[in-house]
């Protein structure tokens, strides 16, 4: 327990280096959020500027909006006129974690079972099949399976629709879900049979065969569980790359999560939606990254932590 | 073969293949064994005899590419063929096994109580709650303390003799017929390996099972089996009772082998003779733990004060078990890490050196290591190796004369000069840890430190290069610091015995009065360890 109080409060300070230079960064690039394709005339933009505090000096700003940001206000988004960036991720927020939390689910129960079974009968066609599959899933991007999957089922074969949130049931979440896991379920499968292969070679799983444990016994309870821990070091930057996949996943599919203010914050020069969205990936890598670590010392009492 | 009444497991035309990417080895050919009710049966041989793969292949486990054929019948029950399943009655519960590590042996990731119990609640039936109380009997019976907190342990929390003194409760746990033991005591220090022996045979008086011991080492089997069965090549090439093997040896296979242990002795320098190197009052200590916000971390004393003085033309032993420092001392002498005390090279003092003002000493100073396969590198050419010192030390030299040193050194060393284009996997042990002794001999070196090497190789390959080392002694003057647990090799190579325990020194002195008449409980034990097993 006092581990994890530990690490979170480890996080503030992770957290605080990412938003400083997320911030500065984003100040540095060229343009604004009020420059657009037409100049407005120097009079708004003076106005606007005023508006919202853009003419203070930079580490003002920095002051401020860090100031705001602990008490949960990360201000009002420049694009986006009428809402603040709280309101906008708050909405879409819910959307994209089920969706993620589906594909998540999926990449991992369908990458792990693939991998396993890939290593159990390695160099078989099983085994060449299942690693085409996941090499296609690591090299086809997903705004290319998105459609393919639209084109196929949604529209030929019209068994499920081809996009929008509908009611939120299941039929709306298959296709984004798959488009979104693909890519990690290849990799899941790759380091399962990876290190599942590693692991069938272990000098403890002899002895267990050689103490007539039936097969099955010796490959869940003693290879599979060495084998999940590389798998369970990926689930963090998998969570990541799925928040970040969804951006073209959700504009696919039409699904109003936050995915495209990742992609839009950034083009318009939105500094506020920018900030916010870069501190949500921030807290779900580090949120991820413990839950790894506990998961870690569950699984391999070698790195417990008391 | 006669098949005597008593005969448990009949071995008949045995042959265990392995298909290769370079064909088939046929790695046992055809050989026939008895393993007789309560006996102990020492198979014998060096690596790659095929002694390992014999019972692998009887116990199904061998590697995907391995294929048996023959017959072994345990109790008139033939076992080559069997479906996994029907194997699975008898591995396990009637024939049981140890093996060499005990360390990887043991799954790390489950408690070892659990591990034990694994075996009674699958041939037995029940659950792991009921297997409890006779899990505590076995840990008590096979001398592990406090069984009550043991029993939740993990292995990586058990000392080396600890987590084979497990392995060996887990083959005892069903009363097996026969308790296959795989190199058990290979990976342990000597008193440990003493301590692992009069438990087996203590529990083999007890239980009355049947041991089949797979060693290479000859000193264990003289005291330990009643029967031997020499291995080479896939074939056994004698077997007998063991006074018969030991005073009778027939074949000559089995004659080099007796003759294999190491022999001769070293007259000490004299004392005339000048001081290569100094260490005194070297210590060296070591941080465990401490990271960004874990704080504290403790400091690790692994050599603790040590004086060393070593002459032209000598050779100092240094023995002791794993983490008594010895190795650590090594490299602090040669300031390969830093350490207190002072230090002298011939003349100079070089307590206060850095890396840089230490490099133009380095070829004058090297170090050969135990582990032939690690310490060469895997995509360098054998050439390459050996002459890349020369680029550091005599960057001057041409690449003709660089070659033309090259040859020398592999010739000097035994090899085939032709060698240097050819990559280390390419050579067995022996070959590799004279490659490893040519990159040091290229640069003429004042003296060697010699860390473990022979440990990893066979006794009659340990033979060759032992004499390797005194002819190159000989021929350059040179000085050996030789590190090593193995108390023959030491008391065959040194004038001069340096025994360490936790970093100290315990006792010191000339090789012959160590070896005759110590004076130190700890070097008696080493001693009895080593020679009267």
């Amino acid at each position: 327990m006092s581990f994890v109080l530990r690490r979170l409060a480890s996080a503030v300070p992770t957290l605080f280096i990412v938003v400083t230079i997320s911030f500065f960064l984003m100040r540095f690039a060229p343009g604004g959020p009020f420059n657009l394709e037409r100049p407005l005339p120097p009079q708004t933009m003076a106005n606007l500027m005023r508006t919202y505090q853009l003419d203070q000096p930079l580490w003002r700003q920095y002051v401020t909006y860090i100031g705001n940001a602990v008490t949960g206000d990360f201000g009002p988004s420049y694009v986006y006129k009428d809402n603040t960036v709280a309101e906008l991720i708050g909405k879409g927020l819910p959307y994209s974690m089920e969706l993620g939390f589906y594909a998540l689910l999926l990449a991992l129960i369908g990458g792990v079972l693939m991998g396993t079974v890939a290593a159990l009968r390695q160099n078989s066609a099983l085994d060449f099949s299942v690693m085409s599959l996941a090499t296609i899933g690591t090299t086809v991007p997903n705004f290319v399976v998105g459609p393919v999957l639209t084109l196929v089922f949604a529209i030929s074969l019209s068994l499920l629709p081809a996009g929008g949130w509908g009611d939120g049931s299941l039929r709306f979440l298959i296709l984004p879900m798959i488009a979104l896991a693909l890519p990690q379920l290849a990799v899941f499968a790759r380091l399962t049979r990876g290190s599942m292969i590693e692991a069938l070679h272990a000098d403890h799983i002899r002895t267990a065969r050689a103490y007539g444990l039936p097969g099955r016994v010796v490959v869940v309870t003693h290879a599979m569980r060495g084998a999940l821990l590389p798998v369970v070091s990926y689930l963090a930057p998998c969570a990541a790359a799925l928040l970040t996949g969804s951006a073209v996943v959700e504009t696919i599919f039409t699904i109003p999560g936050v995915g495209r203010y990742f992609v839009l914050g950034a083009i318009n020069r939105d500094y506020t939606l920018v900030m916010g969205t870069v501190i949500l990936i921030a807290i779900f890598v580090i949120v991820f990254n413990l839950v790894v670590d506990i998961l870690y010392g569950l699984l391999d009492p070698r790195v417990r932590h008391d | 073969m006669a098949e005597t009444s008593d005969t448990i497991l009949a071995i008949r035309g045995l042959k265990v293949d392995f298909t290769t990417p370079d064909g088939v080895v046929n790695a046992v050919k055809g050989i026939d064994l008895d393993v007789r009710a309560g006996e102990t049966l020492a198979v014998v041989g060096e690596s790659g005899s095929g002694k390992s793969q014999t019972m692998m292949g009887i116990m199904g486990l061998l590697a995907r590419n391995g294929t048996v054929g023959g017959s072994a019948a345990y109790r008139g029950r033939e076992l080559i063929g069997l479906p996994p399943s029907e194997l699975n009655k008898i591995r396990g519960a009637k024939v049981t096994m140890i093996f060499q590590e005990p360390m990887t042996s043991l799954d790390p990731l489950y408690p070892i109580g659990r591990q034990i119990a694994e075996p009674i609640v699958h041939h037995r039936g029940g659950s792991y709650r009921d297997a409890r109380k006779r899990v505590l009997d076995l840990l008590e019976l096979v001398g592990i303390p406090e069984p009550e907190r043991r029993i939740d342990s993990y292995p990586h929390e058990l000392s080396g003799g600890q987590r084979q003194r497990v392995m060996i409760a887990m083959a005892l746990a069903n009363e097996p017929d026969i308790l296959i033991a795989d190199e058990p005591t290979t990976a342990l220090d000597v008193t440990i390996q003493a301590q692992i022996l009069s438990l087996l045979r203590m529990l083999q008086q007890r239980f009355g099972m049947a041991i089949v011991l797979i060693t290479h080492d000859l000193g264990i089997v003289r005291h330990f089996a009643d029967r031997v069965a020499v291995m080479r090549r896939g074939e056994v090439v004698e077997q007998g009772s063991t006074a018969a093997i030991f005073e009778r040896p027939s074949s000559d296979y089995t004659k080099m082998l007796l003759a294999a242990e190491p022999r001769g002795h070293k007259a000490p320098p004299l004392d005339s003779a000048p001081i290569v190197l100094e260490g005194r009052d070297v210590s060296v200590d070591y941080q465990i733990g401490g990271g960004l916000f874990s704080g504290g971390h403790r400091m690790f004393r692994a050599v603790d004060r040590v004086t060393v003085r070593l002459r032209e033309g000598q050779t100092i032993g240094i023995v002791g078990e794993s983490g008594s420092g010895k190795s650590t001392l090594g490299r602090a002498l040669l300031r390969l890490i830093p350490g207190a005390g002072y230090y002298r090279f011939g003349s100079t003092d070089i307590s206060g050196f850095d890396r840089a003002r230490m490099r133009p000493l380095r070829r004058e100073m090297q170090l050969v290591f135990q582990d032939p396969y690690g310490s060469l590198s895997p995509r360098q050419t054998v050439g390459e190796i050996v002459t890349e010192g020369l680029f550091v030390h005599e960057p001057s030299l041409s690449k003709a004369e660089r070659d033309r040193r090259a040859v020398a050194a592999l010739t000097e060393v035994g090899l085939d000069p032709e060698a240097r284009n050819r990559y280390p996997h390419e050579f067995s042990g022996g070959q590799r840890q004279r490659i490893a002794i040519a990159r040091a001999m290229i640069l003429k070196p004042h003296l060697v430190i010699l860390d473990e090497p022979t440990s990893a190789l066979d006794r009659s390959v340990q033979g060759q290069v032992i004499e390797l080392l005194r002819r190159l002694q000989d021929s350059h003057r040179l000085s050996y610091i030789f590190i090593s647990h193995d108390l023959s090799v030491v008391k065959a190579m040194s004038d001069y015995v340096v025994v360490m325990k936790d970093g100290r020194i315990v006792e010191e002195g000339e090789t012959a009065a160590i070896f005759e008449s110590p004076r130190e409980a700890y070097t008696t034990s080493l001693i009895n360890a080593a020679f009267n097993v």
